[in-house]
């Protein structure tokens, strides 16, 4: 691939446009979020390309936005954020991505380093044991046809019903584990079929469980709202999607926005980007559909939630309560919002495509729970499991100026197969243990791709959005043990 | 017969395979054999069963993109890998195969990557006289 070579306008250290003039056809220009040492990184992978290409989608508002972990993706970058007209603009299912709300819920506990280190092995195989991981993997209980329809329709609510988790849980997950726009009659077979047997694990690839230990705090009084009081303290972190349902829905509904697209005669410079107005039957009926996808993955994560709660209690023989451990947050980072916005002084309903993004909510935003109305919307940015990850919360530069969107995670430096090329799996658990985290996979093979070398710092990308102003760091965590799925 | 069935190509973030056909149907067959490859080792693949598939698209991007995503369903939903593609019939719009293979043994296979899907992005079949068809896929992994 060659370096792309357009023009990039620089508008300060930290934020660079892609000018509307850049190709025709663009609605908006782009807006890059990044460092200047990060962008010659960028332009190898055409990146900037991409952000472009999603500036032709009718009806998109200000700008085609680019976080700074933005790395190359199908269509619409991974990193990308689009907010479109709902009235006059369109949703894309790549704006959304196949793992329909993939996203990350964090734990915190009472617990210190200095008690979990010495259990720290027992810990993670206990996890490993009680978390179905893997390749293909599938839950401990098959759901049936008529409780995979609950699901869909309830989301974490399902869960906390049939007993994993508590109404707190709830409170403190993005729009409450519930999007109650789905829709199941707009599923096929075969995403249900898909969706069945897999519910209520966590997958591969990148997914993963981390137990954690704070290493700085950058913000005492958010964190201490967040339940995150010391230095040594211990977190859980627990990273999956929607599993093959996810990736089932988003398959059925690019083939019908394909005709879509030529139906309603949108012109578009790759068919990934293929969408349909919002206000159109194919258009409601993939967010009928996403959403159902986005609760079967918080229903997910909230069963994932119980048995690390669990196995907690197991090791440390004492209740949740006397460990300490409850729910900080739980952030999508792959999915589309109808959302109210600013622009220029007037209301605005616009549909939010967040594509490795994550929502950063200001503080007083009604979209925020309670108890962290004061300091905003927590933000949770995991970085691969040899470095680290952050806590971080949403401002109000993010609202005026990037549909309350940030970054997600690290973003991706190596290929998967350029990763395994250069590490071997054994190795890098070995070096793993030599930094004092345990790690446990059913797939050692695969644990080259997910090393560190493989991403990019994500204390750099990090820095850059606090820098910008779009969100503000609180808190960071290393890893002491990891399940890889 | 071409020299090369298929390659494996590089993405940050996903993969991508070129497969080549002296003919359509041939292309079709060995896009799925690129596929299979990225899953598990073929060679450990046996010929315990047959299956019909048959998959209707606007074009023959569109059906290769769903013929793709028709062997990752299987997969996910039936656990059945193949190691052979017989494409019996393509016509505009529409494909019929027989796929032949087995149920994944976690004992004898060894599952390298769970393939989400297969996108449109970059999507391309090309033909040339002398070398036959290409197509190139992006897959989400």
């Amino acid at each position: 691939m060659t370096t792309w070579q357009g023009k990039l306008n620089r508008i300060d250290d930290y934020r660079w446009e892609i000018p509307i003039s850049y190709k025709p056809g663009m609605r908006v220009p782009g807006l890059i979020y990044a460092s200047e040492a990060a962008l010659a990184l960028m332009r190898e992978e055409q990146t900037p390309e991409q952000v472009a290409n999603v500036a032709f989608l009718p009806g998109i508002v200000r700008f085609s936005f680019a976080m700074p972990d933005i790395h190359w993706g199908y269509g619409f970058p991974i990193g990308g954020v689009a907010a479109m007209d709902a009235t006059e603009g369109v949703i894309s299912p790549g704006g959304v991505g196949y793992d329909i709300n993939c996203g990350v819920r964090l734990l915190r506990t009472s617990l210190s380093e200095g008690e979990v280190r010495p259990r720290i092995g027992q810990l993670i195989n206990e996890l490993f044991h009680n978390v179905p991981s893997g390749l293909g993997s599938e839950g401990k209980t098959k759901v049936s046809q008529r409780e995979i329809g609950e699901i869909m329709v309830k989301g974490a609510r399902w869960a906390v019903e049939h007993g994993f988790g508590s109404e707190d849980d709830l409170d403190v997950t993005e729009e409450g584990g519930c999007m109650e726009s789905a829709d199941p009659g707009k599923i096929s077979d075969k995403a249900v079929r898909r969706g069945m047997p897999q519910s209520g694990s966590l997958g591969s690839g990148n997914h993963f469980l981390e137990v954690q230990v704070v290493s700085e705090i950058f913000d005492a009084d958010a964190a201490s709202t967040m339940g995150i009081d010391s230095v040594g303290q211990v977190l859980a972190l627990i990273h999956t999607g929607s599993r093959g349902f996810g990736h089932q829905v988003c398959t059925d509904h690019l083939r019908v926005m394909e005709q879509a697209a030529l139906k309603y005669g949108i012109a578009l410079p790759d068919r990934q980007l293929a969408c349909a107005p919002l206000e159109s039957q194919e258009g409601r009926d993939y967010f009928a559909a996403m959403s159902c996808a986005a609760n079967y993955a918080w229903c997910n994560r909230q069963c994932i939630a119980h048995w690390v709660r669990d196995s907690f209690c197991k090791v440390f023989a004492k209740s949740a309560a006397d460990i300490g451990i409850r729910q900080v947050y739980d952030v999508a980072h792959n999915i589309a919002k109808l959302e109210e916005h600013l622009v220029e002084g007037r209301k605005l309903r616009v549909c939010v495509h967040r594509k490795g993004a994550t929502r950063a909510f200001p503080p007083n935003h009604q979209g925020v729970p309670e108890r962290y109305r004061s300091i905003g919307q927590p933000v949770l940015i995991p970085g691969d499991m040899g470095r680290c990850s952050f806590v971080a919360v949403g401002t109000q530069k993010a609202m005026e100026e990037s549909f309350g969107s940030t970054c997600h995670g690290a973003g991706r430096l190596l290929s998967r197969s350029a990763a395994k090329r250069s590490l071997k799996g054994v190795e890098v658990a070995r070096q793993l243990e030599k930094q004092g985290i345990t790690v446990k996979t059913g797939d050692l093979h695969s644990l080259a791709e997910e090393a560190s070398q493989a991403y990019k710092d994500v204390c750099e990308v990090v820095d850059v959005v606090h820098h910008a102003g779009i969100s503000r760091k609180v808190a960071m965590a290393v890893p002491i043990g990891v399940v890889k799925g | 017969m071409t020299a090369k069935s298929f390659e494996i190509i590089d993405h940050t973030a996903d993969i991508g395979i070129v497969a080549y056909g002296s003919d359509i149907k041939e292309l079709f067959s060995n896009a799925a054999l690129a596929l299979v490859s990225l899953v598990t080792d073929i060679e450990g693949v046996r010929e315990d069963f047959e299956r019909e598939v048959k998959i209707e698209s606007q074009d023959e991007g569109g059906l290769l993109v769903d013929w793709l995503n028709e062997l990752i369903y299987l997969l996910d939903t039936e656990h059945t890998v193949f190691r052979r593609f017989d494409i019996t019939s393509l016509a505009p719009g529409c494909l019929e195969a027989t796929c032949y293979g087995e149920a994944i043994d976690p004992q004898r296979h060894t599952m390298r990557m769970e393939v989400k899907a297969a996108t449109y992005h970059m999507l391309k079949i090309d033909m040339d006289e002398d070398n036959g068809y290409r197509v190139r896929v992006i897959l989400d992994v």
